[in-house]
């Protein structure tokens, strides 16, 4: 079976674009073709920065022949309608077609269309060009000449040359014969750079990697970076030092290099004064080299790996001289920057957090702060924290971000302020709650432990909803471009995680009455619904959050449609109870006897067009049946022992109290006739199941629940 | 006497600005001399801005003194300064063969292309004040970056058709790396040794000091925020004083209007060092100094550089 090799050479692909782009490729020829009704048997993508290449094996040498009948008129059938057939079908003359008889309907034209199935290698060049012209680049250009025009070819960067060929292991294959924009496709590419310009002919998928191999080309991304993993693992075990791991780094480097060279530099060890994360940040970010530390210790050492594209006739020492000095550069900046910090304290840099535009509707972060601060210190009773601890905390919370080191790095804040205010002699918890308070960043991020961190924490998270719920700046669909969605997750995994126990409505107004000026303008009736619209947005977080963690969705429904329901961990706890209850059969049968209640109730209220919401009276049922009564008087006790264990945050007592409810209503449904003759029976006889039905309610709203 | 002075690329930085000349020039660029005005970057220069815009094919390379008002260090940063030097390149349409162009330029000051790890890395070029953007790479030579290169998309708020290519070489920064120098005022200027030897820091440290405290200290901020205003009104009046007289017609002043964006573009960039322009207001000026450039850039597509019949 024939296989095809495709390759798109062009000028440098971003590193970050290239793997995507490689499996776009592969899809987008492979859907074509089996669209077409061309299948394989294997298909696999690569990318350099300089080339995507495709090889897709066993591919047929052309498609099946398709044979298709029409019918056509019945014989004696006017001129109009026999021309339209013949035209439709493609026939000359009705000599060509063939006649059917059939017993009910007599005898009329059949044409029978047999279509050949096309060579592959045309399928192919008509498909390739159009996936070119249409590839999916998160962003594209156009260059030289042929850019003047209108429609020129878009490419992530210039593409070169393209390599297409088609055709089975034991023959010349063929080249799938298409041009675009002036570049047709052929059997010539070109090897690595600098150390192999010649160009290289190739034939098929075999000799072309092996032809890339001896041309410095490392064709697979995975095994370019399993060479720079090991030969760094290796360089640096021969120091006696271990890799910092970074697959993002690896990632990144293996596609800046087609034949990939690592090397060791090292720095002066008086850098490492400054922290180990600034010094990774700049070496990692602007260099894109590996750190290392010393064997079997935390510390970094003063080395770093970089990974270069060049076999250099020098054996790499130019290319790491030159390298070491960049990074002496940076690390001189990193080392302006850290002692230029330490000499400003942390507070004496709220100033500048006032001018700084957190959002134009919500204020200043210096205004921030001053919320988060507030809030943080009414929280903390609440999580068991020192209050004057957590608003110092949040007060610094924010001030590293106008810090040189993070203004250069932005992924460090937190940890420069935790660092900073640990400098500055802050208390251990106060320094921890400076970085962790952005904590949890999603869903398996660490939840901060200390009660002050969990303040500050909430506090941060909880200023920013209900901020963008004030302005309406809400999520939607994929967007969600302040993270609003992590935030409140955030929330809701410090409240589960670390048991934490409000009511978030009082915190949401709590928050809104800091933001008021703010949004001074919102009439008070738009702002009660804001806080009950984001407080439906946590029921819909902890949906996913519960269902993510196995609970079922239908009982989280019916636990938030009780009223009042806004402390999230008394909601958890009582969505566990519930569904541990629903598992036993005191369970399953209650609530089949509440679904039967409520539909005999839903038909009786709909024909009497009434509802049966007053109490049941026990003496009526005491003149009824003994079932009737015994239910009566279990619904009372029943009732009355759910709320009291609800009260006391039993949830289990509560379900227990609702499983001896079991008994008299299977019982009751066993022996007594609802719609009875008498009209005051019945009647009191519907109460008795409305008062089931709000029996339960006392744990959740049993309706719903599912099954 | 002249064999006295050694003008390699590698001894001297006129020698690299030379070679970069004669190198350009062999490629059949006009070698302008630097615009006469203060600018950011060399894109700023009207044989780049204006010229890129338009079908005319064209092909230029000069020196170009930039001036980054908030880089000043007061002469005490090894590597940064408010006035450097970029040697920009640009090419209309670009070169299919642009890249090793650029490579043979590397070679020509002296890089051994056998013994230095050359690399193109991603970056996205955009200018927000010129309405500008193009895709590119950082180039870097041992992990240092010495160039941009950008494939220009859109200029003045217009695509590019045909795309320009566009070099700029960081020429203190490159002429540091092949002279073996780690502070940028060590630099061997003239290629002199002795009695003979000019260094970059006899030329330009006692400015790079004065300047740092204009631009962070002195620089009158009343006046600058009323030049802003004044280079905004005349750029417009010189766009509307120059305005075609029939449909058919030429503009007639698109290039002295776009002086007074370039004008405009600078005053900000003072005004933003000297900290006097809010996060908020910074957004509102960069945008005020584009609506200038494409007022230009459109004007300059009516006249005969830009191709207008």
């Amino acid at each position: 079976m024939p296989d095809l090799l495709l390759e798109l050479r062009s000028e440098e692909i971003p590193a970050r674009m290239q793997r995507r782009a490689a499996e776009d490729l592969k899809k987008l020829v492979t859907d074509a073709l089996v669209e077409r009704g061309f299948l394989y048997d294997g298909a696999k993508a690569f990318a350099t920065p300089r080339r995507l290449a495709l090889h897709i094996a066993g591919l047929p040498a052309r498609g099946k022949d398709v044979r298709e009948e029409r019918k056509g008129p019945r014989v004696g059938a006017p001129d109009g309608a026999v021309q339209g057939f013949l035209k439709s079908s493609g026939l000359a003359s009705l000599d060509q077609a063939t006649v059917v008889s059939d017993p009910k309907k007599g005898e009329f034209y059949v044409a029978v269309i047999e279509k050949p199935g096309r060579d592959t290698l045309d399928v192919l060049a008509e498909i390739l060009p159009a996936i070119i012209r249409a590839f999916p680049w998160p962003k594209s250009m156009r260059w030289g000449k042929a850019s003047a025009q209108p429609g020129a070819l878009r490419w992530v960067r210039p593409l070169q040359s393209i390599v297409a060929t088609f055709g089975p292991e034991t023959e010349t294959p063929e080249v799938v014969p298409f041009s675009i924009d002036g570049i047709a496709a052929g059997t010539t590419t070109y090897g690595h750079r600098f150390l192999a310009p010649e160009p290289i002919e190739v034939r098929r998928f075999d000799d072309y990697v092996a032809a890339l191999e001896r041309a410095k080309v490392v064709l697979d991304a995975d095994r370019r970076k399993d060479i720079i993993l090991h030969d760094a693992r290796d360089l640096a075990f021969a120091r006696g030092l271990e890799l910092v791991e970074d697959e993002g780094l690896l990632e990144e480097v293996a596609g800046l290099v087609e034949w990939p060279v690592v090397l060791l530099g090292t720095f002066d060890p008086a850098f490492l004064d400054i922290p180990a994360e600034a010094i990774r940040a700049t070496i990692r970010a602007n260099q894109k080299c590996f750190v290392l530390r010393e064997a079997g210790s935390d510390r970094l050492a003063p080395a770093f790996i970089l990974t270069s594209n060049l076999v250099a006739s020098d054996g790499g020492v130019a290319i790491t001289a030159g390298n070491e000095r960049v990074v002496r550069a940076r690390l001189s900046d990193a080392k302006f920057f850290w002692e230029t910090d330490k000499a400003i304290k942390l507070e004496d840099r709220m100033p500048k957090l006032d001018t700084i535009v957190f959002h134009e509707k919500l204020g200043t972060q210096g205004e921030r702060v001053k919320r988060i601060a507030a809030l943080a210190r009414e929280l903390a009773p609440l999580v068991g924290a020192d209050a004057d601890f957590a608003e110092r905390a949040a007060r610094l919370a924010k001030a590293d971000l106008v810090t040189e080191m993070v203004g250069e790095f932005p992924e460090l804040q937190g940890l420069m302020g935790r660092t900073y205010a640990a400098l500055q002699g802050e208390h251990a918890s106060i320094a921890a709650a400076v970085e962790d308070h952005y904590k949890p960043v999603g869903p398996s991020d660490r939840v901060p432990t200390d009660p002050v961190a969990i303040a500050v924490a909430l506090a941060d998270k909880l200023d920013t909803l209900v901020g963008f719920w004030a302005i309406d700046e809400k999520p939607t669909g994929s967007k969600d471009p302040y993270a609003l969605r992590r935030a409140a997750l955030g929330v809701i995994r410090l409240i589960t995680e670390r048991q934490v126990r409000l009511r978030l409505l009082e915190q949401f107004d709590a928050a809104g009455q800091a933001l008021s000026h703010k949004s001074a303008d919102a009439p008070a009736k738009t702002k009660t619904n804001y806080l009950t619209d984001l407080l439906a947005f946590f029921a819909d977080r902890l949906k996913v959050y519960l269902r993510d963690q196995g609970a079922r969705h239908d009982l989280i429904d019916a636990v938030f449609a009780l009223p009042g329901q806004d402390d999230l961990l008394m909601v958890v706890r009582r969505v566990e109870a519930l569904g541990q209850f629903l598992e036993t059969e005191d369970g399953k049968n209650l609530l089949a006897g509440y679904k039967r209640a409520a539909n005999i109730l839903r038909i009786e209220e709909k024909k009497d067009g009434r509802t049966y919401e007053d109490a049941p009276d026990a003496g009526l049922a005491a003149q009824g049946e003994p079932e009737e009564r015994a239910l009566s008087d279990a619904l009372v006790s029943a009732r009355e022992a759910a709320s009291k264990a609800v009260a006391a945050e039993d949830f289990a007592g509560a379900m227990r109290a609702l499983s001896s409810l079991r008994a008299p209503v299977d019982a009751f449904f066993d022996k007594v006739t609802v719609n009875a003759d008498d009209p005051a029976l019945r009647r009191n006889r519907l109460a008795l199941l409305n008062a089931l039905r709000a029996a339960t309610r006392e744990v959740a709203d049993f309706s719903r629940i599912e099954g | 006497m002249s064999s006295a002075v050694d003008l390699s690329p590698q001894t001297s930085f006129q020698g690299l600005i030379l070679t970069l000349q004669r190198f350009w020039a062999a490629q059949g660029c006009v070698i302008l001399q630097p615009y006469d005005m203060e600018v950011g970057a060399g894109t700023f220069h009207p044989a780049t801005t204006l010229r890129a815009l338009g079908p005319k094919p064209w092909r230029a390379a000069y020196v170009q003194p930039s001036r980054r008002p908030k880089d000043g260090r007061y002469g005490e940063n090894p590597n940064r300064l408010q006035h450097y030097y970029q040697f920009q390149v640009i090419l209309k349409p670009n070169p299919e063969n642009l890249q090793e162009l650029y490579l043979a330029s590397l070679d020509a000051i002296g890089v051994d292309l056998k013994l230095h790890d050359i690399r193109f890395v991603e970056d996205d070029w955009e200018s927000p004040t010129l309405g500008a953007w193009g895709l590119g790479w950082e180039c870097w030579c041992d992990g240092m970056e010495v160039s941009q290169f950008t494939y220009f998309q859109q200029v003045a708020g217009v695509e590019c058709a045909p795309v320009a290519g566009e070099l700029t070489y960081g020429l203190e920064r490159l002429a540091m790396y092949v002279q073996g120098v780690e502070n940028v005022y060590d630099l061997n200027f003239n290629g002199g040794e002795g009695d003979d030897k000019v260094t970059y820091g006899d030329v330009f440290l006692q400015s790079e000091q004065e300047y740092s405290r204009h631009n962070f200290e002195a620089a009158d901020t009343a006046m600058l925020f009323r030049q802003f205003t004044d280079a905004e009104k005349a750029c417009r009046s010189y766009l509307d004083a120059g305005a075609p007289t029939d449909e058919a017609g030429p503009h007639r002043m698109a290039q002295p209007a776009y002086d007074q964006c370039i004008k405009a573009s600078h005053v900000f960039n003072l005004l933003d060092a000297r900290g006097v322009i809010s996060v908020t207001e910074r957004q509102s000026y960069i945008l005020r100094v584009r609506e200038l450039a494409k007022a230009c850039g459109a004007a300059y597509l009516r006249t005969a550089g830009g191709g207008a019949a």
